[in-house]
């Protein structure tokens, strides 16, 4: 299980390797979310059209170990964008990957491109 | 810098390290705490909750990494063996050596083990932490497999064995209490409440059994049965101890500190030991020759140590401790304050004694009648928190003692209300809390709701006990400085349910975003979308297809979201009845899938294991053959259950399938605020359970009688009766009177229980408005359930025949690949996901 956590690692947009194209925009649901595949792992990319904005994490909530972030309810608090798991909804930020609700359980995030209509994942391996 | 290090990590290690580091000049020690279990310090009072989610970290006291944001070194799984006084270092069992300036021991108790003859056995657990509970689970778990009515027993019938008898039944085990004593709870009941609260738990399905001694423990290798006298034996398959407690002083013992004779280790009212660098609080210190058990007491101990390291050594503990205690258990109220047993000679008691309801109460009062001593309440607590303040702070009681617990149509309650508290009363006292502290981080301190103050005060964040004290506190305040008191759904939007229902259908907002634009700020968030997707769905019954993006995931898929991220398929089977053609299609379907098959409590077949991109696949075949949604996923009509009835049954009175069919076809697809369920039973032998649904109908000479607002559940509650000799058509007049009024003003998440209760004028008010239309709206209410049942549609044939909608049951946007993390183990010839 921990091989499967230990996968993802944050990347920010300065040492991403590869820009991976995902879908097209209209491939993804608007202020809601939806999963990708990037060899092993398995990405959530969230289209926040109310701030016009785009973000992606790992699908794989850390608490349970189940591939469900994806299919969270997006939404803020207090300002933060959040994504919150189905299965027990602990409150992740977009922006970082912090747990909203305070314990140490945290997820990596990747940085997004959206290019000529299309998708893309920053990846650094 | 000087060194604290603390030994154990439990609650009031962990109460310690927050103190100390909340005061002035603590930036000046550097602290490190030592836990022997694995985990940082948790919850234990509320141990009993992880036999319900299993969910460790919730019983956290706070995360690792709030130690490290103050600077506190945290080692846990490490114990320590020995203390070194004269070089003042301790070394630990990994054979480290750490020096100290001072020394705090919180390493609390262990459970005390009685030495019966095949205490070793296989199956005989001890009650005390998470490991514990977790071996107990994966035992019983076993046990079942082999024998599904396996039976485990309690050892001592204290408040901690009562909690264990609750977490066997949590585990499906059948529970037996075995208590030495003649009576439950020893030291907190007298022997009438005992019974009372025998009886309640009894009638509960706990099997108690008194004034047993156990002389050994039976069985070959491990156990099966407990042997209290010669032809007296109880077969049970597991045991847990909780008989008691007993100090973990063994570092005191072999470091010479002085010990009490039966244990623990000696402090003074500075929570000093007999050496000045080194505290004891907690369970491990002796303290007026007595081991405290209590947490509160152990928090006061915990402050106290952390004023004296500081220096403030006029900070003492107090020589009267106040040993009062409430806490429910297996859902019955018990409390006990003062001086619960008290004799003659010093007073008299009152008391208050209902079997028939399971209430007892006791208060003992002083024989000139001015003060109250002490007292026992068991069945119903709510008054705890007022008696509890009239007991501490010596106020006046009524010239007739009696109001004080009779039932509030005798004439009783007149302790008026919490404002009339003194300032100095503590109203939270596992966190010292007083109501002046409260009233002020209001009045003076900006807080404007319970949620600040809670954050200022840290009152209820112990126990919780003080909480409905706090809420009224906090509320009487607001209103005393002319503030609305609001209750409001999130951050999102400062309106409640109703509030919002009426906004929403008077400007016709066609969506969430809409909303959240006119109503609301900000942008959402997982409780304001799924309590507007409700909203929308019973103003224009629009299915959860049109706004997927907010529903709860369960409503995305139209499907319950299970343990290892995979779905149930639940299709409406309404009334329960099914043809032998539509059954061989669900076995059918289940086998093509391998999808694991159960029987559901609403008289349907769930399909559980079902991956996302199957679930079109799966609904299109049982379209084919006839089936619809069954909402099992949503906050909606779940089942309207029936039994037989006079179709078949020889005491039948109505034919209660036919009827059940019909209501449950006519509120399918209705969504509201929480699920609702249904019964119809065509006699008073009541097959149906209908009492224990929110609404049921039972068959009776001259037509149906109505019962309402019932459920099962964690609070089950019997419906009540509210209306009798009902023809078909006035009995569903009434149903869409009923549940159409509920809908529009129920808040989130709040059954027809609990609302009732809450609605001002209760079950009379509520006749008044369904059957004598005294609010004028009845008929609106008729239209509007009307144009609801018209406007149904399967949202599962809606979601197969759109391409559209189909494209989100999908497990990945980029390829058709399948989410390859799932595991399933086999089962009885099914399979099951893998545990985490």
């Amino acid at each position: 299980m921990q091989d499967i956590l230990n996968q993802y690692q944050t990347v920010t947009e300065a040492n991403v390797k590869e820009w991976f194209h995902v879908g097209e925009v209209s491939d993804f649901p608007e202020n809601s979310g939806a999963c990708i595949k990037y060899k092993t792992k398995q990405i959530a990319v969230y289209n926040f059209a109310r701030l016009s904005k785009w973000y992606a994490c790992q699908n794989l909530c850390p608490h349970k170990m189940e591939m469900v972030l994806a299919f969270g309810m997006i939404g803020d608090k207090e300002g933060i964008p959040k994504v919150a798991c189905p299965m027990h909804k602990k409150n992740f930020s977009l922006e970082d990957g912090s747990n909203l609700g305070g314990d140490d359980l945290k997820i990596a995030v990747y940085p997004v491109k959206i290019e000529n209509g299309n998708v893309y994942i920053g990846f650094s391996d | 810098m000087q060194k604290i290090i603390v030994i154990g990590n439990g609650m009031v290690g962990y109460k310690f390290c927050e103190k100390f580091v909340s005061k002035p000049n603590s930036d000046q020690f550097q602290v490190i705490v030592f836990g022997e279990e694995p985990r940082p310090a948790y919850d234990r009072v509320h141990l009993s909750e992880y036999f319900e989610n299993q969910d460790a970290e919730a019983l956290e006291m706070a995360p690792r990494s709030w130690y490290e944001e103050y600077n506190i070194e945290l080692i846990t799984g490490v114990r320590i063996t020995d203390i070194h006084r004269s070089t003042k270092t301790i070394t630990s069992s990994t054979d480290e050596s750490y020096t100290y300036d001072y020394l705090v021991l919180a390493t609390g108790s262990s459970p005390f083990v009685p030495n019966i003859k095949g205490v070793e056995k296989e199956g005989v657990f001890v009650y005390r932490t998470i490991e514990d509970l977790e071996g107990m689970l994966s035992y019983a778990a076993e046990l079942k497999l082999k024998n599904p009515n396996a039976k485990a027993a309690v050892l001592g019938g204290g408040l901690l064995g009562l909690e264990a008898g609750k977490a066997v039944m949590d585990m499906g085990l059948e529970p037996h209490i075995v208590e030495f004593a003649p009576k439950l709870m020893p030291r907190q009941l007298d022997a009438r409440s005992s019974q009372v609260l025998q009886l309640k738990l009894e009638s509960i399905g706990l099997n108690i059994h008194l004034s047993k001694a156990t002389n050994q423990i039976l069985g070959n290798g491990s156990i099966a049965a407990l042997e209290f006298g010669e032809d007296d034996v109880l077969d049970v398959e597991m045991l847990i101890i909780s008989a008691g407690i007993r100090p973990r002083d063994e570092l005191g013992k072999t470091c010479d500190l002085e010990m009490g004779t039966r244990g623990g280790i000696v402090v003074n009212n500075k929570m000093q030991t007999t050496d000045p660098s080194i505290y004891a609080i907690g369970e491990v210190a002796l303290y007026n020759q007595m081991i405290y058990g209590l947490v509160a007491p152990g928090y006061d101990m915990a402050e106290v140590a952390a004023n004296q390291i500081l220096g403030k050594e006029d900070f003492l503990m107090p020589s009267d401790i106040d040993m009062s205690t409430k806490l429910k258990l297996i859902g019955v109220d018990v409390a006990s304050f003062g001086e619960p047993f008290m004799p003659a000679s010093k007073g008299h008691s009152v008391i208050f004694e209902d079997k028939t309801k399971h209430l007892y109460k006791r208060i003992n009062v002083s024989h000139d009648g001015k003060s109250l001593l002490g007292g026992i309440l068991v069945g119903d607590a709510s008054d705890y928190n007022m008696l509890h303040q009239i007991y501490l702070n010596g106020m006046a009681i009524p010239e007739n003692p009696s109001e004080l617990i009779l039932p509030a149509s005798e004439g009783g309650k007149s302790f008026g209300s919490v404002m009339d508290l003194p300032d100095t009363a503590q109203v939270c006292s596992c966190e010292s809390v007083s109501k002046g502290a409260i009233c002020c981080s209001i009045t003076e301190n900006g807080s404007n709701n319970l949620g600040d103050v809670i954050k200022a005060t840290k009152a209820t964040t112990g126990c919780g006990g003080c909480k409905p004290m706090v809420v009224d506190l906090v509320n009487e305040t607001l209103k005393s400085l002319g503030r609305e008191v609001k209750e409001t759904i999130c951050e999102h939007f400062s309106f409640n349910r109703k509030e919002l229902y009426d906004l929403v259908k008077i400007n016709r907002v066609p969506n969430y975003q809409e909303a959240l634009n006119l109503f609301g700020e900000g942008h959402g968030c997982e409780v304001c979308k799924p309590v507007l997707a409700s909203i929308f769905a019973t103003i224009t019954m629009e299915t959860a297809n049109k706004q997927y993006e907010i529903q709860d995931t369960n409503d995305r898929f139209l499907a319950n979201i299970q343990r290892n991220g995979t779905y149930s398929v639940v299709p409406r089977i309404a009334g329960g009845e099914i043809t032998p053609d539509k059954l061989i299609v669900l076995g059918e379907v289940a086998k093509k899938y391998d999808l694991y098959t159960k029987i559901t409590g609403g008289q349907r077949i769930d399909l559980f294991g079902a991956q996302l991109h199957e679930l079109p696949l799966i609904w299109k075949e049982l379209i084919d053959a006839g089936f619809e949604s069954g909402h099992a996923y949503g906050k909606s009509l779940r089942t309207v259950k029936s039994c037989v009835g006079s179709t078949w049954c020889r005491y039948g009175m109505h034919e209660s399938v036919t009827f059940a069919i019909e209501i449950e076809n006519r509120y399918k697809g209705l969504r509201s605020p929480h699920k609702l369920k249904g019964g119809v039973s065509g006699c008073i032998r009541e097959c149906a359970e209908a009492r224990g649904k929110d609404f049921g109908l039972i068959a009776v000479d001259g037509g149906w009688n109505l019962y309402i607002c019932g459920n099962g559940g964690a609070t089950p509650k019997h419906a009540i009766l509210f209306a009798e000799h009902l023809d078909d058509e006035t009995a569903i007049k009434y149903l869409d009177r009923f549940l159409m009024y509920y809908i529009r003003t129920a808040g989130p998440l709040v059954r027809t229980a609990p609302w009732l209760e809450k609605l001002d004028g209760g079950i009379e008010y509520l006749k008044k408005v369904v059957i004598q239309d005294s609010l004028g709206i009845a008929e609106e209410l008729d239209k509007e359930m009307q144009s609801l049942v018209n406007k149904y549609e399967c949202e599962w044939k809606e979601a197969i025949e759109d391409p559209n909608m189909a494209k989100r049951f999908k497990h990945f946007v980029n390829t058709d690949d399948t989410d390859d993390n799932l595991v399933f183990v086999p089962m009885r010839e099914m399979k099951m996901p893998k545990a985490w």
